[in-house]
């Protein structure tokens, strides 16, 4: 295994947790909004902000930590996503920006229940993925020109793409769906009947949506980059696993059994299907400009890098099971029976 | 010319990012370690006082954590989006530290949530005393880690450039260059000084606006405590930073005090304006400089003529090197004289124009941070990396940055309107008064 491929495996995990943990952040405001909406924000509010508020923060460093892991990796990748993605980056960070004020404010501060404010913060979860997208639209090659070596994003090209907006469905409707099966089983362990059946119901919903939409990008692939699309045929086997343990999911859901199996075998179809697709993508990190080879950075610094990872590892995991242990599977502090909120 | 704009557009984006960054940072880095002292202090006296004053301060640190997180995280990766030929060039130097920032800031994040979680859930007080452990390291640690990158910066090192490419490259050689020692050090000295003084002005102003609480009498001699030490501290520092800009940027130090001509006995300029070569209305400290610069009155300084024309600093950084340093004595003497007058009893420190000037201090100090990252900044123009790389060489060749520059004006302002609103509202609705009498009904005369 040569250090390119360990970094950017280290730099494809991080960014899955992100996806995973951001998706239950940006699903929950969302779903907290809709139910503001249907008069059934007595339900779902207490149980959101239980889970959010102590880890929210956390969800945010799992993003930096993969940008600047990347630069760190991937000079290169600087050079050309930074320059073709101030307008997108730069909209997606005021997204974030806005949004984790926000939950700031309201959660621990003033303690503001305004509907426009909820609206706006459940609809910001929904805009941020949106943002993001195109990132992996981009790397897909065919929306970038070379002017004189300097890059530059053809945004024609990118907003008339079906690629690209399959890719931002996708997106949205995998944001709902994994937050709203997290959802269950954090409902169901409070002890919540109400709020589980709501969020059961979510869950059910966008089952369908993210598995089509899933499925078309691959087609879309098909005429977009035909060598990328060869190279996920040959992976064939491990989108069949994600589909198999998307079915366990949806069967244990229907089956109101096993919530937390449930959400387990989604972290797993997530986890099958994210790295499959990016090992199809292998050796590019923006086709057909950049490999991790020619980006990648000098050998001391990989070795650096990467003893700083394993040392920075032995910190985090013992913190994050700590903290885990103290909100996330600690019976009490789920049920709400106690506040020990500064 | 339109390359030279971008560049410009690039330098206004990311000064306007980070001067609004350093005020939540600085409170960032400052506040944990005042907590912990508070609540380290409570835990020893036994004394309700101190543990409520912790514990009311971590809920103010939570908004601006907030905003410290998200602004972080706009310049973070605002730096590859502006900076894109820089960072390319500088993450193949300059990666570890940067990396290890996020690990720190991690670390900090995690427990911060569990701190604040956490509160009456342990028997033992002190087991949560450990916990703000994590939280103050984590926050120290992320600001040396990020201060070696903007160190590298100054004085770059730990590689060689081969046609144009750099090779060579040495991880650590580049981390501990010789601007770290008195870099670190001051940012860290300023970031616990200008803190300590914010959180005595909301003390001060308590006690003026009519709560003559004895909480608050203990905050505001606790804090002016932690302020005149760090004070001092940040002084001894500023006079090694001084030292260390004779030695190796000197043009920086040479561009701050108007100091033209190469020789000995160099004088100190303190204010004035510039006319032409000569400085006009300014007080002349002779030697100053010297000792200032190499500790005795012979020492040989450097001027601005020895360099070429292209790379010396703008020169009105020197209104900014008197705002830091004048606003840093200032705050020290005030701070020497508070601590003093309390111990010794004098009727001067109760006086109303006192307290109104010990209010004044918090902002103050705020001040003296952005007047000394502005200096520091612009008095390594017209470098991003110090001889290696011009600035408008590492800006980006985007044509959109103007309109970036509208957005973020927005959100900062909306943050920094949100922030004062939420924090007054938070304080105003419950009051020390409210809450010593909750916890003293809710304990039920348990103990006195």
């Amino acid at each position: 295994m040569t250090l390119e491929i360990i970094g950017i495996s280290v730099l494809w995990l991080f960014l899955f947790l992100y996806v995973i943990v951001a998706s239950i952040d940006f699903g929950a405001g969302f779903f907290n909004a809709y139910s503001a909406f249907s008069d059934k924000q007595h339900i779902l509010t207490g149980i959101i902000q239980r889970y959010l508020s102590p880890v929210w923060e956390v969800t945010n460093v799992f993003f930096v930590f993969f940008f600047v892991g990347i630069i760190g990796f991937f000079p290169q990748t600087a050079f050309y996503y930074g320059t073709t993605l101030l307008v997108p980056a730069s909209l997606a960070l005021i997204l974030l920006a806005v949004r984790g004020s926000y939950y700031a404010f309201a959660t621990y501060g003033a303690k503001i229940d305004h509907r426009g404010y909820i609206y706006m913060y459940g609809l910001s979860g929904l805009l941020l993925p949106a943002a993001l997208s195109p990132v992996l639209a981009i790397s897909e090659g065919g929306f970038m020109r070379l002017d004189g070596g300097q890059p530059s994003l053809d945004y024609w090209a990118l907003f008339t793409s079906p690629l690209m907006w399959s890719i931002v469905v996708l997106s949205l409707a995998a944001v709902l769906y994994i937050s709203a099966v997290f959802l269950t089983w954090y409902a169901h362990k409070a002890g919540d009947v109400k709020a589980t059946q709501l969020v059961r119901k979510y869950a059910l919903v966008w089952a369908g949506p993210t598995i089509i939409t899933a499925t078309g990008i691959i087609f879309e692939l098909r005429g977009h980059n035909p060598e990328h699309y060869a190279s996920l045929l040959d992976l064939w086997w491990m989108f069949a696993l994600s589909f198999l343990l998307f079915l366990g999911t949806v069967f244990l859901i229907w089956k109101k059994r096993n919530y937390g199996l449930a959400f387990i075998l989604l972290v797993g179809q997530f986890f099958t299907a994210f790295f499959a697709y990016g090992a199809s993508h292998y050796p590019y990190l923006l086709y057909p400009h950049l490999t991790i080879y020619d980006s990648f950075t000098n050998e001391s610094m990989a070795i650096a890098l990467i003893i700083a990872f394993i040392a920075g590892l032995g910190l985090l995991l013992p913190s994050l099971y700590l903290l885990f242990r103290l909100f996330l599977f600690d019976k009490d502090y789920v049920k709400g029976k106690s506040d020990y909120h500064a | 010319m339109g390359f030279e704009d971008t560049a410009l557009m690039s330098r206004i984006l990311t000064l306007m990012t980070l001067s609004f960054h350093i005020i939540y940072a600085t409170i960032g880095v400052g506040v944990p370690l005042m907590i912990m002292i508070a609540q380290w202090v409570g835990i020893r006296k036994n004394d309700e006082h101190y543990i409520l004053l912790a514990r009311r301060w971590a809920r103010g640190f939570v908004i601006t954590v907030a905003v410290g997180v998200v602004t972080g995280t706009a310049i973070g990766l605002q730096l590859s989006l502006l900076w894109p030929n820089f960072m390319q060039m500088a993450g193949n130097v300059i990666a570890l530290p940067l990396f290890m920032e996020v690990f720190a800031f991690f670390f900090e994040a995690i427990f911060l949530g569990i701190y604040l979680y956490t509160w009456d859930r342990f028997e033992d007080q002190r087991k949560h005393f450990l916990l703000l452990v994590p939280v103050a390291l984590g926050a120290a640690a992320s600001s040396i880690f990020i201060t070696i990158v903007n160190s590298f910066m100054n004085a770059p090192q730990g590689f060689d450039v081969l046609n144009g490419e750099l090779v060579n490259v040495s991880p650590l050689l580049a981390m501990f260059s010789p601007a770290v020692p008195t870099k670190v050090a001051h940012v860290l000295s300023t970031a616990f000084m200008t803190s300590a003084f914010i959180l005595a002005s909301i003390a001060a102003f308590r006690l003026l606006r009519g709560s003559n609480h004895i909480y608050h009498k203990k905050a505001l001699f606790l804090t002016m405590k932690l302020a005149l030490i760090f004070s001092v501290a940040t002084a001894i520092i500023g006079d090694f930073s001084g030292k260390y800009l004779a030695e190796y940027q000197p043009e920086k130090l040479a561009a701050a005090e108007w100091h033209f001509e190469t020789g000995p006995e160099a004088e100190l300029v303190l204010f004035g304006v510039l006319d032409g070569e000569e400085p006009k209305y300014a007080i002349r400290v002779p030697y100053a400089l010297s000792i200032l610069a190499h500790g005795v009155p012979s020492g040989e300084v450097i001027g601005l003529n020895d360099f070429p024309e292209d790379e010396i600093p703008p020169l009105w950084i020197h209104y900014l090197f008197d705002t830091m340093v004048t606003l840093g004595m200032w705050l020290a003497f005030f701070s020497f004289v508070f601590v003093v007058g309390s111990w010794r009893g004098w009727s001067l420190v109760k006086q109303k124009w006192f307290r109104w000037l010990t209010v004044l201090s918090g902002p103050l100090a705020m001040i003296a941070i952005e007047a000394g990252w502005w200096f520091t900044e612009v008095g390594r123009q017209p470098w991003i990396l110090r001889g290696y790389m011009k600035t408008s060489e590492g800006a980006t060749a985007s044509g959109q940055v103007d309109l970036m520059i509208v957005l973020f004006a927005g959100l900062y302002v909306i943050l920094g309107i949100g922030t004062v609103v939420v924090l007054s509202r938070m304080y105003k609705r419950n009051p020390v008064e409210k809450e010593l009498a909750q916890r003293e009904s809710s304990k039920g005369g348990e103990e006195s």
